[in-house]
């Protein structure tokens, strides 16, 4: 098995967990990779079944209380045996990797994030393993089954973590370690976790965590806006891996990731004509089911977010994009600064080409150094903070030009008694300065513009065409 | 001190005037009055300056008067430099002298000064510092945001500016307004290029504002109008009409707690739904005027009617349609007193109701209305006794029938018009005098009025304005009684009432001492001893004589040496007038301030003695013969304080371009007329006979 072929592969949670309960080997089967993000093409050939899964990267769930109980003993011998013998591989697959390990140790001097990285790679796999190990012996539990990947958040997280490592992992060892370095201190980490999934995942069940999130559900009253009632929708949680990836449509055959289903749908066609066929390159419809589907919210995954489900007042995310964006702008670095402000900064590109489209436009300004984007915004502040008052651009040229009329009312005094057309001469003279005007509104202009009028000033007495300034001056 | 020394000051008074008025004739002035001061050292020095500045407060509105008072003597010279508040000068470009002189000007209105640049608005901070309080710059132009800027910051004192009209005006200009923390009163009317952004630096700026009018501003919206409101808490008067305000504004502004007068002509977004929309009404409101609101039906106006409980003026000009409906929103305005319908379409009906919701009307206009009868008017008019002023001006239905009962029940108006109501027979209109004894302003002109009329007319002895233009029945004879018995008619309107010769004029000059204006055009009949007759009325200001072609330049002589306060001048089409009437002009006029000397035989040496008169804005000059293109050029150059000049456009190109444009540099428009010379005139009648065909049609 390469190790290359690798890729988490994103499962529809409706799959995982079936209102219906009909609990089939192909479900459990999915619920177990989906746990684990690691399995090869051959295996996963029988999740193509469920079509719809690709847009849901759903590690985990919660399930509202009437689903926890029933799931009886229908346990499928057929079902454990495929498992059984995956586990076989995936052991294999194991020593054949820490096989390789020793050889290369021998041969070359293998750098040390290189040792991690391998490192990390069996520690994944092994986790990967200890997993579906207890899946296994959990499907013997009736009672415990549910609960046992799902509301056991270690696992959960333990399960996530790795999944998304290994599976970039898996990706590094055939590119030369890129991100390693910088993740191979986390290694401490899945330690730690390895032995909470020891502690809780040998003793199986934490049902004290069940209740508690039920209880959260009851008293929160559920999603924002909508009235959900709690209980009503199910909760999923995206890792940050998976929310910070830029694809999430990835080809099984040969891996390469798409942002869209779509786009993934058109690039199988290349892989053969059964995928040509209009049915495979209709869009997945929602499964017809006689049970109405549970309503799916999302929850972010940074913990005392008021969009955590933790959070006492928590108010779900309405949809994958939501959650993308929520922890963008919310939690991660603003990345992107406007190239033309040099101010504003988004961590969402989208959000930086909205605001390129009017940066540098239509800037309302306050007295007290505030900008808006829209008049009635600045009005707004204005009308709530005494003492503010809109301010026009180039404030400083004004405060110039009244220097300049105090020094020029002196002046024109002292000529008072000149002829008519010499006193309009000396006004001409002081004012021509001033009739630069600079105060156009909006600061739409990027220059100075010259307001001169030429009906305004009394030297048009002087030649048409006069009315530039300088040529004025050069009249005189 | 007033008790003290208040009868012996009263008569010094008195003496001071008799002798002034003795003196005022005499052209040389100073001479005699130098010896004066030499011969008695002082009778006058000795007056302090508190008995100085009572005698000036008793100083009515004429110039002169103070020019007299101010020759006196130095020390009343002085006194009257620092008693004086109010300046209004000719040119800006005595601003600086005349504010040296005058330390005290508090209220410095410069509407006559056409260029006002910054350094005269930077001269006006500087000197008026502390008591400049109003400033009136409505007709000036070529300052800028600076200029404004130091005004608003140096005179802490201002409350008053008036910049309508400055349509080159920016935002950058509202905000050097801004500056004015005591500002009440702005006017902005037709600063188109204010927006938003300027106004609400003057709702900043400005909390004391207490007035303000934005009429014209075509850039303020509800933002601009909204944070007016939610920062100017003491307004009291708004003027928002024609701007692109909607219901929004509407409801900001009634939070105002103050607003007494709202005005919102010709808002386009004014509508049934805007004005129903607001739930809270205008309690404080008084005058309300919603005119040319096409989109205002009864509906929303009785919607604002209910909310505006204290209402007292309502204007409703150019309202589609007054029927029945209206009244239920004048049904609880019991104290309305002035009701405006102009140019609306009524119904007989509609008049009723207004009639029998409002009973305490003082004043109602209902000009150029179609559809008023004398049902509507007889109803409105019975329940109405105590109504003053009453406007039936054009509405050609009225007959005898509606003057008979209207005067009948309305004895107490004082001011009625009634110009054109075709089918009022002179017997009808010989009932307004019988019956209406305290008119003082009666519009009578294009009616059937006669000589009785004008005997009936005469009871009134308080009439002070008398227009009976186009009367052509009426002749000398009437207008002997209004001269008997009217000494205070100030103003007589007879245009082309051919019947009226000299003889008239005369009776009237001699009855009416107090006449100011008086209009002769086309009174064929009108000699120079009409003229002489005028120049005993001292106090006349504006004279029309167009078309009496038997006036000479001898007539006009008497008059510019008898009424020396003459402002207005149309001596148009009155050939005999020839230089040696303008250089009598030019000598003794110094008020005049707009002439119309087209079509007579002044030349260039006439022209020019005029121009001499340094108040002299306003000139026609159109077909004079006489006048060359340089004579007129030399005038145009002479004369710094013209604002508005007719020309033939003949002499466009011959004065040469740089000049012109220099002159309206200095702040003169010119209007360039090109109609040809007509060589005929139209005689009266037939001039009568193309009206009728007119109206007929």
């Amino acid at each position: 098995m390469d190790p290359t072929n690798r890729r988490p592969v994103y499962e529809n949670s409706s799959n995982m967990v079936d209102p219906s309960g009909n609990f089939n080997p192909n479900q459990l089967y999915s619920q177990f990779d989906s746990g684990n993000l690691c399995f090869d093409s051959r295996m996963k050939q029988p999740l193509l079944e469920f079509p719809a899964s690709f847009d849901n990267p759903t590690i985990q769930r919660i399930e509202s209380a009437p689903f926890v109980n029933n799931q009886a003993m229908n346990w499928d011998p057929r079902a454990m045996l495929t498992n059984l013998s995956f586990l076989e591989q995936k052991i294999h697959q194991l020593q054949d990797l820490i096989r390789s390990i020793i050889t290369d140790e021998a041969q070359f001097s293998v750098q040390p994030n290189e040792l991690a990285a391998q490192q990390q790679l069996v520690t994944a796999d092994l986790t990967c393993i200890i997993i579906q190990l207890i899946s296994t012996a959990g499907t013997l539990l009736p009672s415990v089954k549910n609960t046992i990947v799902a509301n056991s958040p270690p696992i959960q997280q333990l399960a996530s973590i790795i999944g998304s490592t290994s599976s970039s992992g898996s990706n590094g060892a055939s590119h030369q370690n890129k991100d390693f370095s910088s993740e191979g201190q986390t290694n401490k980490e899945y330690e730690d976790m390895l032995r909470d999934l020891s502690e809780n995942g040998i003793e199986g069940i934490d049902p004290i965590q069940v209740e508690d999130q039920e209880v959260k559900d009851s008293e929160d009253g559920g999603a924002d806006g909508e009235n959900l009632p709690p209980g009503s929708y199910e909760v999923l949680q995206l890792e940050k891996e998976e929310i910070l990836a830029p694809h999430t449509h990835f080809c099984s055959i040969c891996g390469k990731g798409f942002k869209r289903d779509a786009n993934l749908r058109m690039h199988m066609r290349g892989h053969g004509d059964e995928y040509k066929t209009p049915a495979a390159l209709a869009k997945p419809t929602k499964e017809a089911s006689s049970e109405p589907v549970l309503v799916k919210r999302y929850s972010c995954p940074f913990i005392g977010c008021k969009r955590n489900k933790e959070h006492k007042k928590f108010h779900p995310l309405k949809t994958i994009l939501c959650v993308k964006n929520h922890y963008k702008r919310t939690h991660c670095d603003k990345r992107y600064t406007c190239s033309r402000c040099n101010t504003k900064k988004f961590s969402v590109i989208a959000d930086l080409k909205t605001h390129e489209k009017h940066c540098g436009r239509d800037k309302w300004l306050c007295s007290c150094g505030t900008t808006f984007s829209r008049k009635d915004k600045l009005f707004g502040h204005v009308a709530l903070f005494q003492g503010h008052t809109p301010a026009l651009p180039s404030e400083e040229t004004k405060v110039k030009e009244i220097n300049k009329v105090e020094g020029v009312s002196t002046k024109s005094v002292e000529h008072q008694d000149v002829l008519d057309i010499k006193a309009l001469d000396n006004d001409r003279e002081y004012f021509s300065p001033m009739n630069f005007d600079s105060f156009n509104f909006g600061g739409l202009d990027e220059f100075p513009r010259t307001a001169f009028d030429p009906s305004e000033s009394s030297f048009l007495f002087l030649p048409p065409g006069s009315c530039g300034f300088d040529q004025k001056n050069g009249e005189n | 001190m007033g008790e003290i020394g208040g009868a012996p000051f009263e008569t010094l008074v008195l003496d001071l005037f008799s002798k002034r008025r003795d003196r005022l004739p005499c052209p040389s002035l100073r001479s005699p009055k130098r010896i004066r001061v030499e011969e008695e050292p002082s009778p006058f020095e000795t007056l302090a300056e508190e008995i100085l500045f009572l005698i000036l407060d008793r100083l009515d509105a004429n110039p002169l008067d103070r020019k007299a008072f101010s020759l006196v003597s130095r020390s009343f010279h002085a006194a009257e430099s620092r008693h004086r508040r109010a300046l209004r000068p000719l040119r800006a470009e005595l601003l600086p002298a005349a504010l040296a002189r005058y330390p005290a000007v508090s209220r410095l209105d410069l509407s006559l000064c056409r260029r006002v640049g910054d350094a005269a608005l930077g001269c006006v901070a500087a000197a008026l510092r502390s008591t400049l309080r109003s400033i009136d710059l409505s007709r000036s132009r070529s300052f800028s945001p600076a200029g404004l800027e130091s005004l608003a910051v140096s005179c802490a004192a201002l409350v008053e500016i008036d910049l309508s009209n400055a349509t080159g005006l920016t935002d950058a200009a509202a905000a050097a307004i801004g500056k004015a923390r005591n500002l009440e009163r702005l006017w902005l009317a037709r600063c188109m290029r204010v927006t938003d952004m300027g106004i609400g630096c003057i709702a900043v700026g400005c909390p004391k504002l207490r007035l303000l009018c934005l009429k014209w501003c075509l850039g303020v919206t509800d933002l601009g109008v909204g944070l007016v409101a939610v920062k100017c808490r003491m307004l009291q008067s708004l003027d928002l009409s024609y701007t692109a305000i909607t219901k929004k504004s509407l409801a900001a502004l009634s939070q105002l707690h103050d607003l007494e007068d709202l005005a919102v002509v010709g808002c386009p977004s004014m509508s049934d739904e805007a004005l129903s929309s607001l739930k809270q009404g205008f309690k404080s409101l008084e005058v309300l005027d919603v005119s040319s609101c096409d989109r205002v039906s009864h509906v929303g106006l009785s919607s604002i009617l209910n909310s505006a409980p204290g209402l007292r003026q309502l204007r409703l000009a150019y309202h589609s349609f007054v029927t029945p409906s209206i009244s239920s929103g004048l049904q609880r305005l019991s104290t309305l007193q002035s009701i405006n319908l102009d140019c609306s379409h009524v119904t007989t009906n509609g008049l009723k109701s207004i009639g029998s919701c409002c009973t305490s009307l003082k004043e109602l206009s209902l000009s150029k209305c179609s559809g008023v009868t004398d049902e509507g008017l007889s109803f409105i008019t019975s329940k109405n006794k105590g109504l003053v002023k009453l406007d039936i001006t054009c509405c050609r239905e009225i007959t005898d029938v509606g003057i008979a009962t209207m005067t009948s029940s309305c004895t107490s108006l004082t001011s009625l018009r009634m110009e054109s109501c075709s089918l009022v027979t002179s017997l009808g209109l010989r009932l307004i005098g019988q019956r209406c004894h305290l008119l003082e302003e009666v519009d009578l002109t294009d009616n059937d009025l006669d000589d009785e009329g004008l005997k009936s007319i005469s009871g009134c002895h308080k009439l002070s304005s008398l227009k009976a233009g186009i009367c052509l029945k009426i002749s000398d004879e009437g207008l002997v009684h209004i001269g008997n018995s009217c000494p205070e008619l100030q103003e007589l309107d007879l245009y082309r009432s051919v019947g009226v010769t000299d003889k008239g004029v005369t009776e009237i000059a001699r009855g009416c001492p107090l006449l100011q204006m008086i209009n002769l055009a086309y009174c064929t009949e009108m000699t120079d001893e009409s003229l002489r007759a005028l120049s005993k009325c001292s106090s006349l200001k504006t004279l029309e004589i167009r078309g009496c072609p038997r006036i000479s330049s001898a007539g006009l002589s008497a008059i510019a040496v008898g009424c020396r306060q003459i402002a207005k001048l149309d001596i148009k089409k009155c050939h005999d007038i020839d230089d040696a009437g303008m250089l009598p002009l030019a000598r003794f006029s110094q008020n005049l301030r707009q002439i119309n000397l087209s079509f007579c035989s002044v030349t260039d040496v006439g022209l020019l003695a005029l121009v001499s008169v340094s108040c002299l804005q306003n000139m026609t000059i159109l077909h004079l013969k006489g006048v060359t293109p340089n004579g007129l050029a030399a005038a145009l150059l002479a004369c710094g304080g013209l604002t508005k000049v007719k020309l033939h456009s003949s002499f466009k190109s011959l004065i040469s371009k740089p000049l012109l444009q220099h002159i309206e540099a200095r702040g003169c428009s010119f209007q360039w007329i090109s109609k040809p010379f007509q060589v005929q005139l139209e005689t009266n009648e037939v001039w009568k006979q193309q009206l009728q065909d007119v109206v007929v049609r």
